[in-house]
């Protein structure tokens, strides 16, 4: 074996290793950057189920504005519930509210469960398309189409 | 008729675009002349068939042929001819069929300019790129068919989705993106011929580059319109939020820029065959990944207007797409002859070899970031996704990196360099590193990101213009006239240089730009009680002049004017409004912007009374957000230049072994 050969041979084991180091770092900075920025997508009732999990994570909470819970208070601060026909979840936000913002329209709302037990969201979005129908009594509400809505509206879209 | 013709068409081009197929295939393995002579035919015969049948369709949209299925679904005699031009590409269907003519027109094109020459590579080439275009055929043909008839027509139709109609930009956008991403089938179906054949020599480089170089223009415009749309459209102040339908248009952009670079180090060294090759494979598979992320629905974004039950249909051809491309490199990668090596750490290939490290490290972070949602909710339905800040924390550093990189690059010269080399090329441009770091303290910048991206944002300025004009510098010493340098060595003989230095000046504004203006944008939020009310915002004076009702053909605006001033002084009136469609309940807002070359001035109405006559807007105001659109146009422009074949001194017959541009620098 040559010598040329043999410096090549080591180079090529050291590009491999190098390689292989970097691409673990680079998993492990990745992994531990998704896994703290994630965005939970649930409904009033996934977040009651999820206890103290709810405190501090990031949400996105869809329901519908509840009947006659909408306080306007100074400034641009609302406080109203959101519920999805089994749990509900009473929102603060600092936003201003969209203009089509009423009652028994679906909303998105994204924030954290703080502790005072309200949600404070800091973005306050209204469904573009209205498929989601206020859950009538009696009837479920359909989940498929709550997190449907939850997609839909967009992340910039306030 | 319409309809019976139109789905007529679909199953010709079905048809022809297989047997094309085949043919292509078979005279690749026999190296058959005539066979190559028929897949050529074959080609051009799709390419006519297709584009015949999308012009069918426009034509009942124009005529508003409403016993058409899809002209039934989008057309309306309500709006305006643009948008009745513009809903081809507005669902699912016309869409398709609209990326079949682009298709179409990528093969003939590919097909005529290199017709006579690399013929060892052109029928399997041709036979890759018919077999893609019968996929999209069968797709028109089958789940996605524009063309059904519709019994009993309705009169009128509900017209495009009006987040469509609210811009004109969205009339420009989707050509721009599916001239992009439909023409990185090309350089794929050369990639794989390459691998067929078991050989990448230096004929086959040229096509390779010019065909990855068009789509790589085109998908640039398209990202930058898209940011721009959403800018101009959603009112939320910036232009990139990670929205997965954002992102499927930017993976492949970068696995292609990686590949663009990555060709350069093929030419001068020999070496990266195999490596090019992945990159064009992944750059046409994240393709196909984006059309399933867009088309089937799993992501529902503001981007995607159009979801069906494609879904699977893609992810199959998808899924064919990846395994045929990883049999044919574990087949063939060792066949491809390696002809050099990288000499040491501070050389030019180096930095191209880190630069491809890089660009392939953003596209997993993007395409994690991407993906991970779907395959959490394919495997526990959980819904959730990724947010912003994840992917601003990992491309930030990386991005910052680059520019690096795309300043300490150029500076080093091919091979083997001395240490007084080095420290030669790398010393004076710190001058303007640090000059540009001075310069955006003094004007507020005060981040340390941002003031490291001016810093290297300074270095790489430096070195690119230097670079840039080394030629015609070179002329001039040598007693030359500027003029006549100038011409001689940048734009004829120096030209593909010159434009990939274009394409790296404006790419050192953009990333500024893009630091610059996310990182220092103020966000302000007004309440109007009343008309002629002054409120502030960031030192400028807002005044509420008042709400005006009107009423279009196709929608209802509610209009809010307000008067922007500095020091006393009218700068504009701007005038947000909220439109409202008929096929929509809720209302689109419509930002206003009021921009310069320092900063502009955004404001989106989010609340009106009409009665009261109060308003609610949000004001944002960010510099050098015009930069980010005008330098990527630059870019565009810039590759443009380096695009357009340089005249070859040398007679043909010659060329073909080594390339006429044998001093290509950078791609």
């Amino acid at each position: 074996m040559s010598e040329t050969d043999l410096a090549r041979r080591r180079t090529r084991r050291f590009m491999v290793g190098a390689f292989v180091v970097a691409a673990v770092a680079f998993g492990v900075i990745a992994a531990s950057g998704i896994n703290q920025n994630l965005v939970y997508y649930w409904t009033p009732s996934d977040l009651h189920a999820n206890g103290r999990k709810a405190y501090g994570a990031t949400i996105r909470l869809g329901g519908m504005v509840a009947k006659g819970s909408i306080q306007k208070l100074g400034g641009s601060a609302v406080e109203f519930d959101v519920h999805d026909g089994k749990s509900r979840v009473h929102v603060k936000t600092s936003t201003v509210p969209p203009q089509m913002f009423r009652e028994n329209i679906g909303v998105v709302v994204e924030g954290t469960m703080v502790p005072g037990g309200y949600f404070q969201s800091s973005r306050l979005m209204v469904s573009h398309n209205n498929e989601y129908k206020a859950p009538e009594k009696g009837h479920p509400v359909d989940r498929k189409e709550l997190e449907r809505m939850m997609k839909s509206v967009s992340e910039d879209n306030s | 008729m319409i309809p019976a013709l139109g789905r007529l068409l679909i199953l010709a081009s079905l048809f022809t675009a297989a047997a094309g197929a085949l043919i292509g295939f078979v005279a690749g393995r026999t190296r058959s002349e005539d066979g190559l002579k028929w897949a050529r035919r074959f080609a051009y015969a799709y390419a006519a068939i297709i584009i015949t049948a999308a012009l069918v369709m426009v034509y009942a949209l124009l005529t508003h042929d409403f016993s058409v299925s899809y002209v039934a679904q989008v057309g309306s005699r309500q709006i305006p001819t643009w948008v009745t031009i513009v809903s081809l590409w507005s669902s699912l269907e016309g869409s398709i069929l609209f990326w079949g003519m682009i298709l179409g027109g990528y093969i003939a094109l590919a097909t005529y300019v290199t017709r006579g020459r690399y013929t060892e590579y052109q029928p399997d080439a041709i036979g890759v790129w018919l077999a893609c275009a019968s996929f999209f055929s069968f797709l028109i043909a089958g789940p996605a068919n524009p063309f059904h008839t519709v019994p009993n027509p309705p009169l009128d139709g509900p017209g495009p989705n009006a987040l469509l109609q609210n811009h004109v930009l969205m009339a420009i956008h989707p050509p721009f993106l599916y001239l992009g991403y439909v023409g990185f089938t090309i350089p794929f179906g050369f990639a794989c011929a390459a691998l067929i054949k078991g050989r990448m020599g230096h004929n086959v480089l040229k096509p390779i580059r010019e065909s990855l170089m068009l789509p790589w223009i085109f998908q640039t415009v398209a990202i930058m319109l898209g940011g721009w749309w959403a800018y101009e459209v959603l009112g939320w102040g910036g232009y990139w939020a990670w929205d997965p339908v954002e992102n499927a248009s930017l993976l492949p952009w970068l696995t292609a820029t990686a590949a663009l670079h990555s060709i350069v180090v093929v030419e001068r060294r020999g070496i990266l065959k195999g490596w090019t090759i992945t990159l064009i494979q992944a750059t046409f598979l994240l393709v196909l990944l984006g059309t399933f992320m867009t088309r089937s629905g799993v992501f529902n974004s503001v981007h995607s207007f159009t979801q069906s039950a494609i879904g699977p249909t893609i992810l199959v051809f998808l899924a064919v797409a990846l395994v045929f491309s990883v049999a044919l490199l574990a087949f063939r990668i060792d066949s491809l002859e390696v002809e050099g090596r990288i000499e040491g750490a501070a050389s030019r290939e180096a930095m191209f070899l880190i630069n491809n490290l890089i660009f392939v490290l953003i596209t997993f972070t993007v395409l994690i970031g991407t993906v991970f949602p779907l395959i959490v909710e394919a495997i526990n339905e959980k819904q959730m996704s990724v947010g912003r800040p994840y992917f601003d924390s990992m491309t930030v550093p990386l991005g910052a990196l680059l520019l690096f990189i795309l300043g300490v690059g150029p500076a080093l010269p091919w091979g083997r360099a001395t240490g007084y080399q080095v420290q030669r090329a790398l010393i004076p441009p710190i001058i303007s590193a640090l000059l540009f770091v001075a310069g955006g303290y003094a004007l507020g910048a005060r981040g340390p990101w941002t003031l490291l991206t001016l810093a290297f944002g300074g270095y790489a300025a430096q070195v690119t213009i230097g670079q840039m004009f080394l030629p015609m510098r070179m002329r001039m010493k040598n007693g030359e006239s500027a003029g006549s340098a100038f011409v001689e060595g940048q734009l004829r003989r120096g030209r593909r240089r010159f434009g990939s230095y274009i394409v790296h000046a404006a790419v050192v504004i953009v990333i500024i730009a893009i630091a610059v203006s996310s990182s220092m944008r103020q966000q302000t939020e007004l309440h109007f009680a009343r008309k002629g009310q002054t409120l502030q915002a960031s030192g400028y004076d807002v005044t509420f002049l008042g709400i005006e009702q009107r009423q279009e053909p196709h929608r209802f605006s509610i209009i809010a004017t307000f008067i922007v001033a500095r020091n006393g002084k009218e700068l504009a009136r701007l005038a947000p409004r909220m439109n409202h469609y008929q096929s929509m309940r809720e209302p689109i807002g419509s930002p206003d912007v009021y921009s310069t070359a320092a900063r502009d001035f955004y404001v989106s109405l989010s609340n009106v009374d009409t009665l009261n006559e109060t308003a609610s807007i949000s004001v944002y105001v960010a510099p050098m957000v015009m930069w980010v659109w005008l330098a990527v146009i630059a870019m565009a422009l810039g590759a443009l230049v380096a695009l357009i074949p340089t005249r070859s001194v040398v007679p043909s017959a010659v060329r073909d072994p080594v390339p006429s541009d044998a001093q290509p620098e950078t791609a």
